[in-house]
């Protein structure tokens, strides 16, 4: 359920590092405490989050919203942003379907790859929700 | 964990529990926010049929030779209109004409109503009736004597009608009657909270279970599905119920409300009536009214509502409906602005997004 090779946030987002790049999703456990997803606005302050933009590791990088409630999305990793996933636009009900993959959010060029080792990792992760519940 | 250890259990929380249901702090009760999916829920209900554990709610029995006075002069609807075996929904306020809570009056004798309370609000009640009964009458709160199981939906009738000998067809809408449901007696009552056709039935707390099994079994081949409080909360909002604690609390009256159908001013003296009938002379200043998102956005409860960019406002109740694919919500506004057809702004997360004022309800089924 929660693989190996990815980290994760006690705010419940993952991030999987492949060289120099982050791909940035939210966990499963996320998707199924939100329930139906209906957006995904990416926004880092004001303004819509785009490529090329500097976020640092904590912030917030947009919201996803339920039927039910709205939680935002920080961003795990600092760097600059690559891509936002634009499929999520037309089809946010990804995110409850396949959020460990297809439904990926955002993809990061790390500034700092030391930082991923504040991060969780998937059996301490899976500790943390159990814990949570 | 220690937070949760506090909260109150209904007789089908293990029963949720293993079905994987979502489970949420509602008003200090454990209760199932959404089984698989709240989207399915709401449709399953608005299509089929829908069951729900409301075991939650509170129970009040108002016995004795006065039990209609002082039900009478405790809530804002004709208590003395009620026939034998019909319900009404009801208020129930304060002096000065806020609600403590909004509630369903059913007349079960001359001298016996059951009232149906929200649940968070069940000791409140009960303690505000208690200080207004000068009459010859006994007020019971006899919560833990009920589970309550919600069938509701186009086939909810069909699906209860498998386990009772009791004509179903027979109830009319708002009334009830004493039976048995799978061979445990039941109140049977045609009443609901989601807008469909349905039934609420009260039961024994050491049948809860066993009934829920078997009312699935009914449904099954109508594909029933347990519904969590996340499609109850959405299916009302469609059909534009008020919801104790957004529309209506104590710092609201029924005028403002949109209730004034449930205050019956010409029946004699109640609780909150001077203020009410004061506050009719003098006009309200505010007014409870729906509207659609037109930008992209989900209003939520306490955002503030802008008209002509200023502050006029707040949401009550928002979301988006399932059934009607677009994201709605319930607001108070000046009287003057309060008309259909109106541009007002959320503001959301510090955004003003555009809505406009529309007719409720939201959601009214075909007859």
């Amino acid at each position: 359920m929660y693989p190996e090779d990815y980290r994760y946030t006690k705010e419940h987002e993952w991030v999987h590092v492949e060289g120099d790049t982050g791909t940035i999703g939210i966990t499963d456990h996320a998707q199924h405490e939100l329930g139906d997803i209906v957006y995904v606005d990416f926004k880092y302050g004001r303004e819509a989050l785009k490529p090329g933009q500097t976020v640092e590791q904590g912030k917030p990088i947009g919201s996803v919203e339920s039927v039910k409630a709205v939680s935002d999305i920080y961003c795990p990793v600092s760097g600059e942003v690559v891509e936002t996933n634009q499929a999520l636009a037309d089809a946010p009900e990804k995110l409850n379907e396949d959020p460990h993959g297809s439904a990926w959010l955002v993809k990061i060029r790390l500034s700092h790859p030391d930082e991923v080792a504040n991060l969780l990792s998937a059996a301490d992760y899976q500790t943390y929700i159990g814990a949570e519940k | 964990m220690p937070a949760t250890a506090a909260l109150k259990a209904t007789c089908l929380n293990a029963t949720h529990r293993s079905t994987g249901a979502r489970m949420v702090d509602f008003g200090g009760w454990d209760m199932p926010v959404q089984y698989a999916s709240l989207v399915e829920e709401h449709l399953a209900v608005r299509r089929s049929v829908g069951m729900f554990d409301v075991s939650h709610m509170g129970e009040i029995d108002i016995t004795g030779p006065e039990a209609l006075q002082l039900t009478d002069y405790l809530t804002t609807n004709a208590a003395g209109r009620l026939k034998t075996g019909q319900i009404h929904y009801s208020g129930l306020l304060y002096e000065h004409g806020g609600f403590v809570d909004d509630i369903l009056v059913h007349k079960v004798a001359d001298d016996h109503f059951f009232l149906c309370v929200n649940a968070a609000n069940q000791e409140k009640d009960f303690e505000h009736i208690r200080a207004y009964n000068h009459f010859d009458a006994h007020v019971r709160l006899s919560s833990d004597d009920y589970a309550q199981i919600a069938i509701q939906g186009p086939n909810a009738r069909a699906t209860l009608q498998k386990l009772t000998a009791t004509d179903l067809a027979a109830i009319r809408y708002y009334w009830f009657t004493d039976g048995a449901v799978s061979g445990t007696p039941a109140r049977i009552a045609r009443t609901g909270y989601t807008g469909e056709d349905g039934y609420e039935i009260y039961v024994a707390p050491s049948d809860g279970p066993r009934l829920w099994q078997r009312i699935l079994e009914a449904g099954h081949e109508f594909g029933i599905k347990p519904c969590g409080l996340g499609a109850r909360n959405t299916l009302r909002l469609e059909a534009k119920m008020a919801l104790y604690g957004h529309e209506i609390h104590a710092s609201i009256t029924p005028w403002e409300a949109d209730l004034g159908w449930i205050v019956k001013l010409d029946k004699g003296d109640f609780v909150g009536r001077a203020a009410l009938a004061s506050q009719k002379e003098r006009g309200i200043q505010r007014k409870l009214i729906g509207f659609e998102m037109c930008g992209r956005g989900i209003a939520r409860d306490g955002y503030e509502v802008l008209v002509d960019g200023a502050p006029a406002g707040w949401v009550t109740s928002g979301s988006p409906a399932p059934f009607l694919n677009k994201n709605i919500g319930l607001c108070y506004l000046p009287l003057a602005q309060a008309t259909v057809g109106r541009a007002i702004e959320i503001v959301i997360r510090n955004q003003p997004v555009a809505a406009v004022t529309v007719d409720t309800p939201f959601y009214k089924r075909a007859k």
